[in-house]
């Protein structure tokens, strides 16, 4: 069948007969494997592949159906991120990272501006209503993460269900982001200092609402996967990693709660005022992908709690300011949503062109030059969707990052696919895969 | 204004404690808009400003600093740490690069250090540090005693070696790898230094500091936008 198809080849190399395989053309390889004796096919899975997560690719070594050897192929996504930045003010540099890890964007945003706040020593100055809203924003982006991670790992695995669903929910959480920052994914809205803007009008009811939408929804996930059947056998046992294996591959977030380790940095090592809220750390004690699916599930359901009680304060803060209250650093416009989509705010360009000649020039100096960081380095780390996500700033007392590095946990947890995947079943392969939720554009910046 | 005083900074950000360590100075900017030779009309060409980096910092350190470092010093050949920076409140031992899978090992190994969790490495590239230019920053975590750690290594451009502690934390090996490609520190004992994330034939380092960002000029209703490593800027 496939003799005819041009995307769908054989060439013989040095290293063996080479095949490419394109979907319902087993045949040809299976035939073609006939000739010869022996059973050893190396797959190349990917970066192609819808199981993959993005472009990832998998290079697996098959004894039959078993996997004997898998490595990882990586970079396919790689977009100069952390090079481009060091030629941006420090502000403008969120809008790069923003765009690394693009399923929990307020992460990068919210690891770099902790780094650059930290150089810049003004950590204590940050407005409570900033630093809580930070918090909001990083719970909601946690539960929109996870769904994303517990839809995908499920379609993957043919429960199509629990992918519409978590989709639908994940709608709502992107919605709640476009009210509140404009956007549905990469903001840039967490700034060095503070956060872009205030809570626009209505915003606290529509949150009122989501949770609400959420209590209701979020069990379904839990009756339709918990204790299927066909969903536990699919998980239970595989992509086995224990304590000892996540502390030696540097493995950090949901993968090593499912060990039964409350491994957290918010609780830990506390950030943006952590220590105020009331949550748990959920754990398993399967250390294989239903744990890691089981810890998801509940983090959930904690970060819920934490939104209802960032929504209680917000109540209370009406009014209070976002940005830092240093006007060398803060940036000056009040933004505002126009008809045009958000800029500065009518009264603020009125003030710069209108009335003050130093509110004009204080303007241009902060938005062109931008504001020199002391020189130094720091090192922020913080607990995202997928674990330890580090940032280490340099600067050399510019007005741009002399060099900016970030340790995604994608990146680092990838590592641990060869071991959680050798020796299993290539359809295995892909739970393995999916249980660790990596992000490529995280993992490849 | 003075050269040691930097100017334009935030009031508030002066490490104004008696822990400031001194400077120690890597460079010289030139210039305020990035403009050379006769292009220059703003009469800022000429000036020049250091560009110090915090240096070694004098005992005792506070907070927990002085007992990690002093049982470090204990463990490791005299000569492996450097020097010791406390700088905004984080820990960097500079380590000598020979002695380097030493102190890791003790690092996760003795008791009173325990550093059990390695985030990876990132190369820094000081172009007019002679004899030092690729730096190799470690950060480490204790999840046992809830701190964390900083080591920074050093090598000349003309001998990028610095062996990898791959060995005694794993994790580092995809970090290592990463820090190769980009800044071309060859990490000896690595069990597979490949590149990782550019494509295996590429040639060069993409990160470091003479490698340029590169881009095409962008037209915009008629005005023609050079890429940013080549546009004006201020430095």
């Amino acid at each position: 069948m496939t003799a005819t198809d041009p995307y769908a080849t054989t060439r013989d190399t040095t290293e063996g007969k080479v095949f490419t395989v394109t979907g319902q053309d087993w045949d040809s390889v299976v035939s073609g494997l006939g000739e010869e004796p022996e059973e050893r096919v190396v797959v190349n899975m990917g970066p192609q592949h819808p199981s993959t997560h993005g472009v990832l690719r998998l290079i697996l070594e098959l004894d039959g159906e078993n996997v004997t050897e898998a490595r990882c192929g990586i970079g396919y996504l790689h977009t100069g991120i952390e090079k481009n930045m060091e030629f941006r003010s420090w502000t403008q540099g969120v809008t790069f990272c923003t765009r690394m890890d693009y399923l929990s964007p307020f992460y990068n945003e919210a690891a770099y501006c902790l780094a650059v706040e930290r150089l810049l020593g003004i950590e204590d100055q940050i407005p409570d209503k900033a630093n809580v809203m930070r918090v909001l924003l990083m719970e909601l982006n946690r539960i929109s993460s996870h769904l994303v991670c517990i839809a995908t790992g499920g379609m993957e695995i043919g429960a199509l269900t629990v992918m519409t669903i978590g989709f639908r929910e994940r709608e709502k959480t992107l919605d709640l982001f476009e009210l509140i920052t404009g956007l549905r994914m990469n903001h840039a809205f967490i700034r060095p200092g503070g956060v872009a803007q205030d809570l626009p009008a209505g915003a606290l009811d529509k949150i009122r609402e989501y949770i609400t939408w959420m209590n209701k929804h979020l069990k379904e996930y839990a009756e339709l996967c918990n204790a299927n059947p066909i969903f536990k056998a699919r998980l239970q046992n595989v992509g086995y990693l224990d304590l000892a294996g996540c502390m030696a591959l540097g493995i950090s977030g949901p993968t090593v709660r499912s060990t039964g380790y409350a491994l957290d940095l918010r609780k830990s090592q506390p950030y943006c005022g952590y220590e105020t809220y009331d949550f748990d750390v959920p754990t398993w004690d399967s250390s294989d992908a239903y744990g890691r699916f089981r810890v998801r599930l509940q983090e959930m359901h904690e970060s819920l709690k934490i939104v209802e009680q960032c929504a209680d304060r917000l109540e209370k803060m009406d009014g209070q300011p976002v940005m830092v209250a240093d006007k060398k650093i803060g940036w000056p416009a009040q933004l505002a949503v126009g008809a045009d989509g958000m800029g500065n705010s009518l009264d603020h360009i009125k003030h710069i062109m209108g009335e003050s000649m130093e509110a004009l020039i204080h303007h241009f100096k902060l938005v062109t030059e931008g504001f020199r960081v002391p020189a130094g380095q720091a090192y922020v780390a913080l607990e995202s969707p997928r674990g330890e996500m580090g940032c280490h700033v340099v600067s050399d007392g510019g007005t741009k990052p002399y060099r900016v590095h970030f340790r995604d946990p994608s990146f680092a947890n990838l590592q641990a696919m060869p071991i959680m995947c050798e020796g299993g079943q290539v359809a295995d392969v892909i739970v393995a895969v999916a249980s660790l939720d990596p992000v490529m554009g995280g993992v490849d910046r | 204004m003075s050269d040691t005083q930097p100017e334009n900074l935030p009031a508030t950000s002066a490490a104004s404690d008696a822990q400031t360590p001194q400077a120690e100075v890597i460079d010289q900017r030139e210039g305020m808009f990035g403009v050379r030779g006769t292009g220059d009309t703003s009469g800022f060409g000429g000036l020049r400003r250091q560009v110090a980096l915090p240096g070694s910092t004098p005992k005792p350190y506070g907070s927990w600093f002085d007992g990690a470092v002093d049982r470090l010093e204990g463990l490791v050949a005299d000569g492996a740490i450097e020097k010791v920076v406390v700088d905004r409140g984080e820990l960097t031992l500079h380590i000598k690069r020979e002695n380097l899978v030493e102190v890791c090992k003790h690092l996760r190994d003795d008791e009173a250090l325990r550093f059990e969790f390695c985030s990876g490495v990132s190369g820094v590239h000081y172009p007019n540090e002679t004899g030092s230019e690729l730096h190799a920053v470690y950060h480490f975590l204790s999840i046992t005693h809830n701190r964390r750690i900083r080591l920074e290594v050093s090598a000349p451009d003309s001998d990028p070696h610095i062996p990898s502690i791959v060995s005694v934390y794993p994790a580092n090996d995809w970090h290592e790898r990463e820090t190769w490609d980009f800044f071309g520190i060859v990490f000896d004992g690595h069990p597979a230094l490949t590149r990782i994330q550019m494509p295996d034939d590429w040639p060069g380092h993409p990160q470091r500091k003479d490698y340029p960002l590169g881009g095409i000029d962008v037209e915009y209703k008629g005005a023609v936008i050079p890429p940013p490593d080549t546009r004006r800027s201020y430095n």
